[in-house]
């Protein structure tokens, strides 16, 4: 009889996070990565991590936090599970401290706190400006000793391509290929976590890294699970603009002092803290987004004419902010080459992260019996939009949540996954390699790149800041005759090892098939809320769409059908979000 | 900043089908754009992957995720230089070496997968050698974490910055396939993990595994990894605060017997 194993997806916060839980309640895991876990887009998360550690002398609280969460997120957020994040953010954060997390000090050695936006206390713990590189080091290297001790196997740049289930449809594990050989393998399992990440890559330049195309998600989409929320799409509102990403300049900029403004008859504009006296620069981000984009859209007021406005430290001690900031600063001077201490950095909103994901219940589980899922690839924290420095947070709590999960789930089964899966593991194995030996052979006309590029320049236009049903409805026509043309590839590489290629083609028809559930659950949603701005419903609208989207796939139409559930208002009744 | 009168980007790189087959090098030249990074140019060569002299080929195969020289992943020679191919700008490549074609090749020290893609697991191994993390009971709530002085964060975190991207080993004379030397990266790290408060209560087991074989005494103190470090540590430093290190965990051993 085979022992007890679990697989879990995604190498990330969330990922190494959940391996961590069940690898100390010694149960293997095989953790399977698109990258080295220590490369994973984590590391790019900058300004801090959410808790009310209450160490600044404000009165901070959990009950704050929560309020802010609940009330940022524009009620969309289930706030049972909520309530349950921020109750876990402090222990999370200490704990992680006494993994050696390099969080910058006080002069009396504690973790010192910045504010952050849609709040008015201190309530973010920090490394710098490399909080997430910092954060998910630390879990590298927890779980490196995990795999010492021989409860951790890493299958890194491997790529899961598809689920195993039984014949009573409970997850039963993983087909995984790996990059390098291209081997097709069953990772036969008793549970499953998925915890992937976001999906920034269906819009091409995002302050996202290439390897989130949302892949994996739309392969547990496509097995049935809702996917929910997915047109809350965050676009932060300051990222350095470039020729092949958008690079993020934390929040924390703001946080720690930074000022956005533009020229207006000549002279400097502060024009978020002229239109919003209480919380100035630190507006929730689709606030701020919405603001600089009006600005330089409909007023004309970029800087230059062009779409850009400044993100300005340069009346800041150079001091305080290479202790704080430096982080970024690098990353601006490095890729633009003006000295951020000098003068103000040229920003603008760029795709940045996805409220919404793969549909769970309060315990991370998918509909799929075994099926788990964690991070920024599940739907469950942030409702309309997340708050900064809450991401790492909820990355690293679904984490605690999903990980314990799947040990319970392990105890309720009776029979190994070996017992239950019959052939279907090598069924599944058959179809894949058929599969990959059909990509391997697509020769028409179509450049996957130049095709993905189409698609998230339309996707940038109709899809982001400002959403119109009439463009939203071509966008989704446009989508179809994508996924015709993508029938009709050229893959290019003709290499048997390491093509690259081949991967990306079947990454680009998942990019594909969740873009269609952005754009149609966006269409449906005849409101506006939070990130998700229509002007000809510039209203909220709860007694219509107080409600969760769920997207299902249809194998039919191979398109989303969708449908409505519920939100969990039970411990705070929704009022207007003003600020 | 543009370049003026400029009109490709010329590449020219060294490339290798699979792990067993010979190196060949191919010329691209990549209509010229402002504004550009070697992996914006390696992008555009997939969506046109066609030679200089006018051959279809196999689109370049290398490494690279976050494009902001945080994740280590897009490691590369680029005119002989180890660097992050992300944050080497071409406009500023050009401006130091004219208008000749600009080299990448992949890296030395590791096994070539394919093209310019290399298998860095030794690295990461070398991490499990030194004991590099914070032992911890478990990742449970506890309580509040250990104090630690603004000095001495100031210290670690500057080491915490190690995204084990393998430029210093690369540049490291003493390190390669037949040394088992673990390298400045991971000589750095201990310092990290020693400075906290609970990683200290271990400091033995990572000094016993430093003066050992492939440990510290391969240092040569040719000082390359600190020229070639993108993320600017400080490894020839550190390396000698944990000389001192070392050497006191010698005496008090040998004095101990």
């Amino acid at each position: 009889m085979e022992k007890t194993k679990v697989v879990v997806v995604g190498g990330g916060l969330a990922g190494l996070m959940s391996t961590l839980k069940i690898a100390e309640k010694q149960i293997p895991v095989d953790l399977i990565s698109l990258v080295p876990v220590k490369r994973s887009h984590s590391v790019c998360a900058q300004g801090g991590v959410n808790a009310a550690l209450d160490t600044k002398g404000e009165h901070d609280s959990v009950d704050q936090h929560f309020y802010d969460t609940v009330y940022g997120g524009d009620f969309l957020a289930n706030q049972t599970p909520v309530r349950g994040l921020v109750e876990n953010a402090p222990g999370l954060i200490y704990a992680m401290d006494r993994m050696g997390v390099q969080f910058t000090r006080t002069s009396e050695g504690l973790l010192d706190l910045r504010r952050f936006g849609g709040v008015k206390n201190k309530r973010t713990a920090f490394a710098g400006a490399t909080t997430g590189q910092q954060l998910l080091y630390a879990l590298d290297e927890q779980v490196r000793r995990q795999e010492v001790l021989g409860l951790v196997t890493k299958y890194e740049n491997w790529e899961m391509i598809d689920l195993i289930l039984d014949d009573n449809g409970v997850c039963k594990g993983v087909v995984a290929q790996d990059l390098a050989t291209m081997e097709i393998k069953e990772f036969v399992a008793d549970a499953v976590v998925i915890a992937t990440g976001g999906a920034g890559m269906i819009y091409g330049r995002s302050t996202n890294s290439v390897i989130n195309t949302g892949s994996a998600a739309a392969i547990v989409y496509k097995h049935g699970v809702p996917f929910a929320n997915g047109e809350f799409v965050q676009i932060h509102p300051t990222a350095m603009p470039g020729d092949d990403k958008n690079r993020l300049m934390s929040e924390s900029a703001r946080g720690d002092g930074a000022r956005v403004w533009t020229y207006k008859d000549g002279k400097p504009w502060y024009f978020l803290e002229e239109r919003y006296p209480a919380y100035g620069n630190l507006v929730p981000r689709d606030i701020a987004a919405r603001e600089i984009y009006d600005v330089c859209v409909n007023m004309g007021l970029g800087i230059d004419g062009k779409n850009q406005v400044y993100l300005d430290l340069s009346h800041l001690p150079d001091d305080y902010l290479d202790r704080r900031l430096k982080g970024i600063m690098d990353i601006y001077q490095t890729f633009h080459g003006d000295d951020p201490h000098k003068v103000p950095m040229k920003i603008f909103p760029s795709v940045h992260y996805f409220m919404g994901g793969i549909h769970v219940d309060w315990e991370h589980q998918t509909r799929i019996p075994g099926l788990f899922a964690a991070g920024e690839c599940d739907y469950m924290y942030h409702g309309a939009n997340r708050l900064g420095a809450n991401s790492l947070l909820s990355a690293m709590h679904s984490g605690t949540v999903a990980g314990p999960a799947v040990v319970k789930y392990l105890g309720t089964l009776t029979k190994t996954a070996a017992e239950s899966i019959g052939n279907n593991a090598e069924l599944v194995v058959r179809k894949q390699q058929a599969e990959h030996d059909k990509l391997t052979k697509m020769d028409g006309k179509e450049n996957p790149y130049k095709l993905h590029e189409e698609m998230s320049d339309i996707m940038y236009r109709n899809a982001t800041i400002v959403r119109v049903n009439k463009n939203l409805e071509e966008t989704d026509v446009k989508l179809q005759e994508f996924q015709e043309r993508w029938k009709n590839i050229n893959v290019t590489d003709m290499g048997g090892y390491s093509n690259q290629t081949v991967m990306y083609v079947r990454q680009l028809r998942g990019m594909m098939d969740l873009a269609r559930v952005i754009v149609g659950g966006a269409l449906r949603r005849n409101e506006s809320r939070g990130s998700h701005y229509k002007p000809e419903f510039p209203k909220r609208d709860d007694e219509n769409f107080l409600k969760t989207t769920l997207a299902i796939y249809n194998e039919k139409t191979g398109a989303p059908d969708f449908s409505w559930e519920e939100v969990d208002t039970s411990l705070l009744k929704p009022v207007e979000r003003k600020y | 900043m543009a370049v003026q009168n400029v009109q490709y980007i010329k590449l020219k790189i060294k490339r290798r089908d699979n792990p067993s087959s010979p190196s060949y090098w191919q010329d691209f030249h990549i209509p010229y754009r402002p504004n550009m990074n070697i992996v914006s140019a390696l992008m555009e060569i997939r969506k046109n992957p066609v030679t200089a002299d006018g051959q279809q080929v196999n689109p370049v195969v290398w490494e690279c995720n976050c494009l902001e020289e945080v994740c280590g992943a897009c490691t590369m020679l680029i005119n002989g230089v180890p660097r992050q191919a992300c944050a080497a700008l071409t406009d500023k490549l050009i401006e130091k070496y004219g208008d000749r074609p600009i080299e990448l090749a992949p890296l030395t020290k590791f096994p070539v997968i394919r093209d310019l893609m290399v298998d860095r697991t030794k690295m990461f191994d070398n991490l499990k050698r030194v004991h590099a993390w914070v032992q911890v009971d478990g990742s449970w709530t506890i309580d509040r974490g250990p104090r630690l002085s603004e000095k001495d964060q100031r210290i670690a975190y500057e080491i915490s910055h190690c995204m084990t991207c393998g430029c210093c080993v690369e540049a490291c004379p003493n390190y390669n396939s037949k040394s088992d030397f673990v390298g400045p990266n991971a000589i750095a790290q201990v310092r990290m993990f020693n400075l906290h408060a609970i990683g200290r209560m271990q400091a033995d087991e990572r000094l016993e595994a430093l003066t050992g074989p492939g440990g510290i005494q391969d240092c040569g103190n040719s000082q390359n990894c600190k020229q070639v470090c993108p993320k600017h540590i400080n490894l020839t430093a550190h390396i000698a605060a944990m000389n001192r290190q070392a050497n006191a965990y010698i005496l008090k051993s040998f004095l101990d017997k």
